[in-house]
Protein backbone atom coordinates (compact mmCIF):
# COMPACT_ATOMS: atom_id res chain seq x y z
CA UNK A 1 0.00 0.00 0.00
CA UNK A 2 1.27 3.64 -1.26
CA UNK A 3 1.43 6.51 1.30
CA UNK A 4 -1.02 8.01 -1.29
CA UNK A 5 -3.45 5.49 -0.44
CA UNK A 6 -3.20 5.60 3.36
CA UNK A 7 -3.45 9.15 3.33
CA UNK A 8 -7.06 8.55 1.43
CA UNK A 9 -7.77 6.06 3.56
CA UNK A 10 -7.83 7.69 6.54
CA UNK A 11 -9.17 10.91 5.36
CA UNK A 12 -12.14 9.17 4.26
CA UNK A 13 -12.96 8.36 7.45
CA UNK A 14 -14.94 11.94 7.88
CA UNK A 15 -18.40 12.53 6.77
CA UNK A 16 -19.74 12.60 2.96
CA UNK A 17 -22.74 13.08 2.80
CA UNK A 18 -24.18 16.50 4.19
CA UNK A 19 -24.92 17.58 0.87
CA UNK A 20 -26.73 14.52 -0.48
CA UNK A 21 -28.56 14.07 2.92
CA UNK A 22 -29.78 18.14 2.47
CA UNK A 23 -30.70 17.35 -0.77
CA UNK A 24 -32.75 14.00 -0.26
CA UNK A 25 -34.38 16.22 2.79
CA UNK A 26 -35.42 19.22 0.28
CA UNK A 27 -36.91 16.93 -2.41
CA UNK A 28 -38.91 15.01 0.02
CA UNK A 29 -39.65 18.00 2.23
CA UNK A 30 -41.09 19.51 -1.02
CA UNK A 31 -43.02 16.29 -2.35
CA UNK A 32 -44.51 16.24 0.97
CA UNK A 33 -45.94 19.38 1.08
CA UNK A 34 -47.44 18.58 -2.52
CA UNK A 35 -49.12 16.06 -0.79
CA UNK A 36 -49.94 16.63 2.26
CA UNK A 37 -53.28 18.25 0.88
CA UNK A 38 -54.69 15.14 -0.53
CA UNK A 39 -53.35 12.70 1.84
CA UNK A 40 -53.86 14.06 4.79
CA UNK A 41 -56.21 17.15 4.25
CA UNK A 42 -53.92 20.09 5.16
CA UNK A 43 -53.77 22.07 2.39
CA UNK A 44 -50.72 24.24 2.24
CA UNK A 45 -49.88 24.07 -1.11
CA UNK A 46 -52.13 23.12 -3.99
CA UNK A 47 -51.62 22.05 -7.70
CA UNK A 48 -48.43 20.91 -9.14
CA UNK A 49 -44.84 21.47 -9.89
CA UNK A 50 -46.48 22.59 -13.45
CA UNK A 51 -48.39 25.77 -11.42
CA UNK A 52 -49.10 25.70 -7.92
CA UNK A 53 -50.71 27.80 -4.85
CA UNK A 54 -48.88 28.01 -1.83
CA UNK A 55 -50.93 29.36 1.01
CA UNK A 56 -53.36 30.43 -1.26
CA UNK A 57 -51.44 33.63 -2.03
CA UNK A 58 -48.32 32.64 -3.82
CA UNK A 59 -48.45 31.36 -7.39
CA UNK A 60 -45.57 29.53 -8.92
CA UNK A 61 -45.53 28.24 -12.77
CA UNK A 62 -42.73 26.24 -14.11
CA UNK A 63 -40.51 28.30 -16.70
CA UNK A 64 -40.61 25.22 -19.56
CA UNK A 65 -44.79 24.88 -19.54
CA UNK A 66 -45.08 29.22 -19.89
CA UNK A 67 -42.90 29.14 -22.65
CA UNK A 68 -45.24 25.89 -24.76
CA UNK A 69 -48.38 27.96 -23.61
CA UNK A 70 -46.87 31.21 -25.14
CA UNK A 71 -45.49 29.29 -27.99
CA UNK A 72 -49.08 27.26 -28.93
CA UNK A 73 -50.62 31.24 -29.05
CA UNK A 74 -52.30 31.55 -25.70
CA UNK A 75 -51.40 34.17 -23.72
CA UNK A 76 -52.07 32.91 -20.00
CA UNK A 77 -53.41 35.22 -17.23
CA UNK A 78 -51.31 37.14 -15.23
CA UNK A 79 -51.18 34.72 -12.00
CA UNK A 80 -49.51 32.44 -14.14
CA UNK A 81 -46.77 35.17 -15.28
CA UNK A 82 -46.17 36.28 -12.04
CA UNK A 83 -45.63 32.58 -11.20
CA UNK A 84 -43.17 32.20 -13.25
CA UNK A 85 -41.32 35.76 -12.74
CA UNK A 86 -40.88 34.40 -8.84
CA UNK A 87 -39.75 31.31 -10.40
CA UNK A 88 -37.55 32.86 -12.77
CA UNK A 89 -35.95 35.31 -9.81
CA UNK A 90 -35.36 32.52 -7.09
CA UNK A 91 -33.52 30.26 -9.18
CA UNK A 92 -31.32 33.41 -11.26
CA UNK A 93 -30.66 33.56 -7.26
CA UNK A 94 -29.92 30.01 -6.31
CA UNK A 95 -28.36 28.58 -9.74
CA UNK A 96 -30.98 27.49 -12.60
CA UNK A 97 -30.78 23.62 -12.06
CA UNK A 98 -30.97 23.88 -8.43
CA UNK A 99 -34.73 22.33 -9.98
CA UNK A 100 -33.71 19.59 -11.32
CA UNK A 101 -31.15 18.34 -8.37
CA UNK A 102 -33.09 19.45 -5.24
CA UNK A 103 -37.05 19.83 -6.39
CA UNK A 104 -37.35 17.59 -9.28
CA UNK A 105 -38.94 14.26 -8.15
CA UNK A 106 -37.55 12.41 -11.30
CA UNK A 107 -33.93 13.22 -10.15
CA UNK A 108 -34.85 10.36 -7.66
CA UNK A 109 -35.64 8.26 -10.21
CA UNK A 110 -32.44 8.83 -12.44
CA UNK A 111 -29.92 9.09 -9.34
CA UNK A 112 -31.28 5.58 -8.30
CA UNK A 113 -30.67 4.41 -11.79
CA UNK A 114 -27.30 5.86 -11.84
CA UNK A 115 -26.52 4.14 -8.65
CA UNK A 116 -27.25 1.10 -9.22
CA UNK A 117 -25.47 1.73 -13.29
CA UNK A 118 -22.76 1.79 -10.98
CA UNK A 119 -23.17 -0.78 -8.19
CA UNK A 120 -23.43 -3.26 -11.65
CA UNK A 121 -20.77 -1.75 -13.45
CA UNK A 122 -22.90 -1.04 -16.81
CA UNK A 123 -21.03 0.52 -19.88
CA UNK A 124 -22.59 3.26 -21.48
CA UNK A 125 -24.12 1.90 -24.72
CA UNK A 126 -24.90 5.07 -26.55
CA UNK A 127 -23.44 8.82 -25.91
CA UNK A 128 -26.18 11.33 -27.25
CA UNK A 129 -24.73 14.37 -27.42
CA UNK A 130 -25.37 17.04 -23.84
CA UNK A 131 -26.59 19.13 -26.29
CA UNK A 132 -29.84 17.00 -27.50
CA UNK A 133 -31.83 18.56 -24.91
CA UNK A 134 -31.46 22.23 -26.29
CA UNK A 135 -32.14 20.91 -29.64
CA UNK A 136 -35.05 19.18 -28.43
CA UNK A 137 -36.41 22.19 -26.56
CA UNK A 138 -36.10 24.32 -29.77
CA UNK A 139 -38.28 21.45 -31.34
CA UNK A 140 -40.35 21.41 -29.33
CA UNK A 141 -41.43 24.94 -28.94
CA UNK A 142 -41.23 25.22 -32.98
CA UNK A 143 -43.92 21.90 -32.40
CA UNK A 144 -46.39 24.06 -30.06
CA UNK A 145 -45.99 26.93 -32.35
CA UNK A 146 -47.21 24.83 -35.49
CA UNK A 147 -49.61 22.35 -33.60
CA UNK A 148 -51.40 24.94 -30.88
CA UNK A 149 -50.72 22.33 -28.06
CA UNK A 150 -48.75 22.72 -25.71
CA UNK A 151 -47.00 18.81 -26.91
CA UNK A 152 -44.59 18.15 -24.28
CA UNK A 153 -46.54 17.37 -21.94
CA UNK A 154 -48.23 14.41 -23.75
CA UNK A 155 -44.86 12.63 -22.44
CA UNK A 156 -43.18 15.08 -19.45
CA UNK A 157 -41.65 12.77 -17.30
CA UNK A 158 -41.61 15.11 -14.69
CA UNK A 159 -45.17 16.28 -15.10
CA UNK A 160 -45.63 12.96 -15.40
CA UNK A 161 -44.10 11.81 -12.14
CA UNK A 162 -45.49 14.85 -9.85
CA UNK A 163 -49.12 14.99 -10.68
CA UNK A 164 -49.29 10.90 -10.61
CA UNK A 165 -48.10 10.69 -6.86
CA UNK A 166 -50.59 13.72 -6.41
CA UNK A 167 -53.72 13.03 -8.59
CA UNK A 168 -53.00 9.69 -9.75
CA UNK A 169 -51.11 7.77 -11.94
CA UNK A 170 -52.72 5.44 -15.19
CA UNK A 171 -49.92 4.29 -16.75
CA UNK A 172 -47.68 6.95 -16.44
CA UNK A 173 -45.38 4.61 -14.60
CA UNK A 174 -44.66 3.14 -17.39
CA UNK A 175 -43.01 6.59 -18.74
CA UNK A 176 -40.97 6.15 -15.68
CA UNK A 177 -39.86 3.12 -15.68
CA UNK A 178 -39.14 4.02 -19.32
CA UNK A 179 -36.61 6.43 -17.82
CA UNK A 180 -35.58 4.46 -15.13
CA UNK A 181 -34.03 1.88 -17.80
CA UNK A 182 -32.77 4.25 -20.26
CA UNK A 183 -30.56 5.87 -17.95
CA UNK A 184 -29.77 2.56 -16.07
CA UNK A 185 -29.07 0.55 -19.57
CA UNK A 186 -28.90 3.00 -22.39
CA UNK A 187 -26.67 6.39 -21.06
CA UNK A 188 -25.35 7.10 -18.12
CA UNK A 189 -27.42 10.12 -16.68
CA UNK A 190 -29.19 9.95 -19.67
CA UNK A 191 -32.29 11.11 -19.07
CA UNK A 192 -31.50 14.49 -16.97
CA UNK A 193 -28.38 15.24 -18.35
CA UNK A 194 -28.61 14.93 -22.25
CA UNK A 195 -32.89 15.00 -22.87
CA UNK A 196 -34.84 16.96 -20.52
CA UNK A 197 -36.04 19.96 -21.86
CA UNK A 198 -37.36 21.39 -19.00
CA UNK A 199 -34.03 21.04 -17.21
CA UNK A 200 -32.51 22.61 -20.34
CA UNK A 201 -34.82 25.65 -20.15
CA UNK A 202 -33.51 25.91 -16.14
CA UNK A 203 -29.62 25.40 -17.58
CA UNK A 204 -30.49 28.47 -19.63
CA UNK A 205 -31.79 30.59 -16.35
CA UNK A 206 -28.22 29.17 -14.68
CA UNK A 207 -25.99 30.83 -17.14
CA UNK A 208 -26.37 34.25 -14.86
CA UNK A 209 -27.01 32.97 -11.87
CA UNK A 210 -25.75 34.11 -8.34
CA UNK A 211 -24.81 30.85 -6.36
CA UNK A 212 -22.37 28.52 -8.10
CA UNK A 213 -19.55 25.99 -6.76
CA UNK A 214 -16.06 27.34 -6.43
CA UNK A 215 -13.00 25.16 -6.57
CA UNK A 216 -10.86 27.52 -4.53
CA UNK A 217 -8.56 25.24 -3.34
CA UNK A 218 -7.98 23.55 -6.88
CA UNK A 219 -4.11 23.81 -6.06
CA UNK A 220 -4.67 21.25 -3.28
CA UNK A 221 -6.78 18.69 -6.07
CA UNK A 222 -4.73 15.08 -5.86
CA UNK A 223 -6.26 13.77 -9.06
CA UNK A 224 -8.76 11.23 -7.13
CA UNK A 225 -11.04 11.87 -10.00
CA UNK A 226 -13.87 11.31 -7.36
CA UNK A 227 -15.82 14.60 -8.14
CA UNK A 228 -15.99 13.62 -11.97
CA UNK A 229 -17.35 10.28 -10.83
CA UNK A 230 -20.13 11.41 -8.93
CA UNK A 231 -20.97 14.70 -10.75
CA UNK A 232 -23.91 14.31 -13.10
CA UNK A 233 -22.47 17.17 -15.50
CA UNK A 234 -18.61 16.07 -15.14
CA UNK A 235 -17.77 18.62 -17.94
CA UNK A 236 -18.87 21.46 -16.54
CA UNK A 237 -15.45 20.29 -13.49
CA UNK A 238 -12.68 20.48 -15.86
CA UNK A 239 -12.27 24.18 -16.76
CA UNK A 240 -12.59 25.07 -13.06
CA UNK A 241 -10.43 22.43 -11.59
CA UNK A 242 -7.99 22.16 -14.27
CA UNK A 243 -8.26 25.38 -15.80
CA UNK A 244 -5.59 27.27 -13.70
CA UNK A 245 -2.68 27.26 -16.56
CA UNK A 246 -5.18 28.61 -19.27
CA UNK A 247 -5.76 31.48 -16.97
CA UNK A 248 -9.18 30.27 -15.91
CA UNK A 249 -11.11 31.12 -12.80
CA UNK A 250 -12.40 28.78 -10.16
CA UNK A 251 -15.84 29.00 -10.67
CA UNK A 252 -17.85 26.29 -11.98
CA UNK A 253 -19.84 28.56 -14.45
CA UNK A 254 -20.98 25.73 -16.54
CA UNK A 255 -24.87 26.17 -17.36
CA UNK A 256 -25.31 22.95 -16.47
CA UNK A 257 -24.25 22.24 -13.32
CA UNK A 258 -27.38 21.42 -10.83
CA UNK A 259 -25.61 22.59 -7.90
CA UNK A 260 -26.22 19.16 -6.21
CA UNK A 261 -22.57 20.03 -4.14
CA UNK A 262 -21.95 16.23 -4.49
CA UNK A 263 -18.31 17.26 -5.37
CA UNK A 264 -17.93 19.27 -2.11
CA UNK A 265 -19.41 15.76 -0.18
CA UNK A 266 -16.67 13.67 -1.53
CA UNK A 267 -13.44 15.55 -2.06
CA UNK A 268 -11.29 14.65 0.24
CA UNK A 269 -8.86 17.70 -0.10
CA UNK A 270 -11.83 20.06 0.57
CA UNK A 271 -11.27 22.06 -2.79
CA UNK A 272 -14.97 22.71 -4.00
CA UNK A 273 -17.14 25.66 -1.27
CA UNK A 274 -20.14 27.10 -2.30
CA UNK A 275 -19.63 30.72 -3.41
CA UNK A 276 -21.10 33.14 -5.79
CA UNK A 277 -20.20 33.71 -9.39
CA UNK A 278 -18.36 36.74 -8.71
CA UNK A 279 -14.35 37.59 -8.28
CA UNK A 280 -13.82 34.40 -10.44
CA UNK A 281 -10.06 35.46 -10.86
CA UNK A 282 -6.70 33.58 -10.55
CA UNK A 283 -6.25 35.51 -7.20
CA UNK A 284 -9.26 33.57 -5.85
CA UNK A 285 -7.40 30.36 -5.64
CA UNK B 1 -27.05 14.63 -36.33
CA UNK B 2 -27.98 16.07 -32.48
CA UNK B 3 -30.24 18.72 -34.51
CA UNK B 4 -31.95 16.26 -36.35
CA UNK B 5 -32.60 13.53 -33.78
CA UNK B 6 -34.03 16.00 -31.58
CA UNK B 7 -36.32 17.24 -34.34
CA UNK B 8 -37.23 13.90 -34.82
CA UNK B 9 -37.70 12.73 -31.34
CA UNK B 10 -39.87 16.18 -31.16
CA UNK B 11 -41.87 15.14 -34.45
CA UNK B 12 -42.64 11.88 -32.87
CA UNK B 13 -44.21 13.52 -29.55
CA UNK B 14 -46.44 16.01 -31.49
CA UNK B 15 -47.65 12.75 -33.44
CA UNK B 16 -48.56 11.19 -30.41
CA UNK B 17 -49.93 13.95 -28.95
CA UNK B 18 -52.19 14.96 -31.79
CA UNK B 19 -53.48 11.11 -31.71
CA UNK B 20 -53.89 11.19 -27.86
CA UNK B 21 -55.82 14.47 -28.17
CA UNK B 22 -59.21 13.73 -29.30
CA UNK B 23 -62.03 14.55 -26.66
CA UNK B 24 -64.76 11.71 -25.92
CA UNK B 25 -67.75 12.56 -26.41
CA UNK B 26 -68.74 11.52 -22.95
CA UNK B 27 -66.00 13.74 -21.05
CA UNK B 28 -66.60 17.26 -20.62
CA UNK B 29 -64.53 19.87 -19.81
CA UNK B 30 -64.62 22.63 -16.81
CA UNK B 31 -67.14 25.72 -17.11
CA UNK B 32 -65.69 28.30 -19.25
CA UNK B 33 -63.27 25.75 -21.12
CA UNK B 34 -61.73 27.40 -24.21
CA UNK B 35 -62.58 25.64 -27.29
CA UNK B 36 -60.79 22.37 -26.94
CA UNK B 37 -57.37 22.99 -29.40
CA UNK B 38 -56.75 26.28 -27.61
CA UNK B 39 -57.37 24.49 -24.29
CA UNK B 40 -54.71 22.02 -25.17
CA UNK B 41 -52.38 24.72 -25.39
CA UNK B 42 -53.24 27.06 -22.46
CA UNK B 43 -53.97 24.46 -20.05
CA UNK B 44 -50.93 23.41 -17.97
CA UNK B 45 -52.51 20.55 -15.93
CA UNK B 46 -51.93 21.88 -12.44
CA UNK B 47 -55.43 20.52 -11.40
CA UNK B 48 -56.06 23.73 -9.63
CA UNK B 49 -59.50 23.80 -10.86
CA UNK B 50 -60.07 20.20 -9.74
CA UNK B 51 -59.37 20.95 -6.20
CA UNK B 52 -61.39 23.96 -5.81
CA UNK B 53 -64.24 22.11 -7.24
CA UNK B 54 -66.08 21.95 -3.96
CA UNK B 55 -68.15 18.69 -5.97
CA UNK B 56 -65.27 16.75 -6.69
CA UNK B 57 -67.24 16.50 -9.94
CA UNK B 58 -63.73 17.61 -12.37
CA UNK B 59 -60.36 15.08 -12.27
CA UNK B 60 -57.29 14.70 -14.22
CA UNK B 61 -56.85 12.60 -16.69
CA UNK B 62 -54.48 9.75 -16.40
CA UNK B 63 -52.00 8.32 -18.86
CA UNK B 64 -54.44 5.22 -20.52
CA UNK B 65 -57.63 7.33 -20.38
CA UNK B 66 -58.76 8.22 -23.24
CA UNK B 67 -58.29 11.98 -22.65
CA UNK B 68 -55.27 14.50 -23.06
CA UNK B 69 -53.19 13.52 -20.21
CA UNK B 70 -53.40 15.72 -17.40
CA UNK B 71 -56.12 17.59 -18.80
CA UNK B 72 -59.35 18.32 -16.27
CA UNK B 73 -62.44 16.70 -17.60
CA UNK B 74 -65.96 15.63 -15.82
CA UNK B 75 -68.34 12.90 -17.05
CA UNK B 76 -72.20 14.32 -16.37
CA UNK B 77 -73.49 10.59 -15.61
CA UNK B 78 -71.27 10.17 -12.51
CA UNK B 79 -70.67 13.51 -11.13
CA UNK B 80 -72.25 16.68 -13.25
CA UNK B 81 -71.37 20.34 -12.67
CA UNK B 82 -73.30 22.07 -9.96
CA UNK B 83 -72.91 25.16 -11.43
CA UNK B 84 -71.55 27.11 -8.41
CA UNK B 85 -72.18 30.74 -8.66
CA UNK B 86 -68.84 31.55 -7.75
CA UNK B 87 -67.29 29.97 -10.48
CA UNK B 88 -64.33 28.90 -8.03
CA UNK B 89 -63.13 26.09 -10.93
CA UNK B 90 -62.38 29.07 -13.24
CA UNK B 91 -61.17 31.59 -10.20
CA UNK B 92 -58.26 28.82 -9.38
CA UNK B 93 -57.10 28.26 -13.30
CA UNK B 94 -53.48 30.50 -13.29
CA UNK B 95 -53.94 30.19 -17.30
CA UNK B 96 -57.05 31.73 -18.39
CA UNK B 97 -57.43 28.14 -20.18
CA UNK B 98 -61.01 28.34 -18.35
CA UNK B 99 -61.73 31.86 -19.42
CA UNK B 100 -62.11 34.17 -16.34
CA UNK B 101 -64.50 36.50 -18.73
CA UNK B 102 -67.14 33.84 -17.69
CA UNK B 103 -68.78 35.68 -14.79
CA UNK B 104 -72.38 34.12 -14.36
CA UNK B 105 -72.02 30.29 -14.43
CA UNK B 106 -75.74 30.71 -16.46
CA UNK B 107 -73.38 31.35 -19.78
CA UNK B 108 -71.43 28.14 -19.65
CA UNK B 109 -71.56 25.84 -22.17
CA UNK B 110 -70.06 22.69 -21.18
CA UNK B 111 -72.04 21.19 -23.64
CA UNK B 112 -75.63 20.38 -25.22
CA UNK B 113 -78.18 18.01 -23.19
CA UNK B 114 -79.96 15.85 -26.11
CA UNK B 115 -82.90 13.98 -25.31
CA UNK B 116 -81.13 11.16 -27.56
CA UNK B 117 -82.67 8.32 -27.20
CA UNK B 118 -87.20 8.94 -27.48
CA UNK B 119 -88.17 4.92 -27.10
CA UNK B 120 -86.66 4.75 -23.60
CA UNK B 121 -87.45 8.35 -22.35
CA UNK B 122 -90.24 7.22 -19.46
CA UNK B 123 -92.08 10.76 -20.91
CA UNK B 124 -92.40 9.56 -24.30
CA UNK B 125 -93.43 6.47 -23.26
CA UNK B 126 -96.56 8.35 -21.62
CA UNK B 127 -95.31 8.24 -17.85
CA UNK B 128 -94.68 11.30 -15.71
CA UNK B 129 -91.16 10.50 -15.13
CA UNK B 130 -89.93 14.33 -15.51
CA UNK B 131 -87.01 14.13 -13.34
CA UNK B 132 -84.46 15.46 -15.62
CA UNK B 133 -87.01 18.65 -16.56
CA UNK B 134 -86.99 18.86 -12.30
CA UNK B 135 -83.62 18.54 -11.25
CA UNK B 136 -82.33 21.12 -14.63
CA UNK B 137 -80.85 23.90 -12.85
CA UNK B 138 -82.43 26.39 -15.33
CA UNK B 139 -85.76 24.40 -15.44
CA UNK B 140 -88.60 25.67 -18.24
CA UNK B 141 -86.14 27.55 -19.74
CA UNK B 142 -83.11 25.04 -20.74
CA UNK B 143 -85.04 21.71 -20.47
CA UNK B 144 -88.75 22.53 -20.70
CA UNK B 145 -92.18 20.34 -20.99
CA UNK B 146 -94.04 20.31 -24.43
CA UNK B 147 -97.47 19.20 -24.82
CA UNK B 148 -97.99 16.51 -27.05
CA UNK B 149 -101.02 14.00 -27.72
CA UNK B 150 -100.55 10.20 -27.03
CA UNK B 151 -101.56 8.41 -29.75
CA UNK B 152 -101.25 5.30 -27.56
CA UNK B 153 -104.11 5.87 -25.61
CA UNK B 154 -105.79 7.98 -27.68
CA UNK B 155 -106.73 9.96 -24.32
CA UNK B 156 -103.55 11.06 -22.64
CA UNK B 157 -101.04 13.78 -22.80
CA UNK B 158 -97.49 13.46 -22.87
CA UNK B 159 -94.96 16.03 -21.96
CA UNK B 160 -91.87 15.72 -23.71
CA UNK B 161 -89.00 16.56 -22.05
CA UNK B 162 -87.60 19.28 -24.30
CA UNK B 163 -83.81 21.17 -24.95
CA UNK B 164 -83.58 24.90 -25.64
CA UNK B 165 -79.75 24.81 -26.52
CA UNK B 166 -79.28 28.20 -26.32
CA UNK B 167 -79.96 27.95 -22.79
CA UNK B 168 -78.64 24.46 -21.76
CA UNK B 169 -75.15 24.80 -19.95
CA UNK B 170 -73.61 21.63 -20.31
CA UNK B 171 -73.88 21.21 -16.76
CA UNK B 172 -75.37 17.24 -16.96
CA UNK B 173 -77.41 17.26 -14.18
CA UNK B 174 -80.65 15.97 -16.36
CA UNK B 175 -77.84 13.57 -17.53
CA UNK B 176 -77.04 12.23 -14.23
CA UNK B 177 -80.30 11.96 -12.86
CA UNK B 178 -81.97 10.22 -15.58
CA UNK B 179 -83.20 6.79 -13.89
CA UNK B 180 -82.94 4.12 -16.44
CA UNK B 181 -79.55 2.11 -16.63
CA UNK B 182 -78.44 3.94 -19.55
CA UNK B 183 -79.51 7.88 -19.94
CA UNK B 184 -82.12 8.54 -22.78
CA UNK B 185 -80.79 12.50 -22.37
CA UNK B 186 -77.03 13.04 -22.46
CA UNK B 187 -74.28 16.00 -22.53
CA UNK B 188 -72.76 16.43 -26.00
CA UNK B 189 -69.88 18.07 -27.20
CA UNK B 190 -71.75 21.04 -28.94
CA UNK B 191 -69.68 20.67 -31.99
CA UNK B 192 -71.09 17.10 -32.09
CA UNK B 193 -74.62 18.12 -30.99
CA UNK B 194 -75.61 21.08 -32.84
CA UNK B 195 -76.17 21.58 -36.45
CA UNK B 196 -75.24 25.38 -38.54
CA UNK B 197 -77.37 27.27 -40.79
CA UNK B 198 -75.81 28.16 -43.90
CA UNK B 199 -74.39 31.30 -43.31
CA UNK B 200 -76.81 33.31 -45.91
CA UNK B 201 -79.94 31.93 -44.67
CA UNK B 202 -82.23 34.71 -43.53
CA UNK B 203 -85.44 33.38 -41.59
CA UNK B 204 -87.94 34.70 -43.70
CA UNK B 205 -90.64 35.92 -40.79
CA UNK B 206 -88.40 37.23 -38.43
CA UNK B 207 -87.07 39.06 -41.64
CA UNK B 208 -90.22 40.14 -42.06
CA UNK B 209 -90.54 40.94 -38.26
CA UNK B 210 -87.98 43.02 -38.46
CA UNK B 211 -89.35 44.83 -41.79
CA UNK B 212 -92.15 45.54 -40.40
CA UNK B 213 -94.22 43.78 -43.33
CA UNK B 214 -93.13 41.44 -45.75
CA UNK B 215 -89.90 41.81 -48.23
CA UNK B 216 -91.58 41.19 -51.18
CA UNK B 217 -94.64 42.76 -52.18
CA UNK B 218 -98.01 41.64 -54.47
CA UNK B 219 -96.40 37.51 -53.67
CA UNK B 220 -98.91 35.11 -55.28
CA UNK B 221 -100.53 32.60 -53.17
CA UNK B 222 -100.29 29.13 -54.17
CA UNK B 223 -102.83 26.61 -53.26
CA UNK B 224 -101.63 24.21 -50.55
CA UNK B 225 -101.93 20.95 -50.97
CA UNK B 226 -103.56 19.18 -47.53
CA UNK B 227 -102.05 15.73 -46.69
CA UNK B 228 -103.93 12.80 -45.99
CA UNK B 229 -106.46 13.22 -49.12
CA UNK B 230 -106.94 16.34 -47.46
CA UNK B 231 -107.77 17.87 -50.81
CA UNK B 232 -106.87 21.54 -52.22
CA UNK B 233 -106.92 24.88 -50.36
Amino acid sequence: MTAASLTHADVRTRWRWKWLLLRRTSQLAILALFLLGPWAGIWIVKGNLSSSLTLGVLPLTDPFLLLQVLASGHLPEATALVGVGIIVAFYLLVGGRVFCGWVCPVNLVTDGAAWLRDRLGLRARARPSRSTRYWLLAALLAASALTGMAVWEWVNPVSMLHRGLIFGFGFAWLVLLAVFLFDLLVTSRGWCSHVCPMGATYSLLGAASLLRVRADRRADCDDCMECFRVCPEPQVIQPALKGMEQGIGPVITGINCTNCGRCIDVCDQDVFRFGTRFHNTMEAS
Amino acid sequence: MTACGAALLGGFVTLYARGASALPAQALRPPGALDEETFLGACVRCGLCVRDCPYDTLALARLGEPVATGTPYFVARQVPCEMCEDIPCVKACPTGALDPELTDIDDARMGVAVLIDQQTCLNFLGLRCDVCYRVCPLIDEAISLELDHNKRTGMHTRFLPTVDADACTGCGKCEAACVLEVAAIKVLPTALAKGQLGSHYRLGWEEKEKAGESLIKGIIDLPDRMPNGGGVR
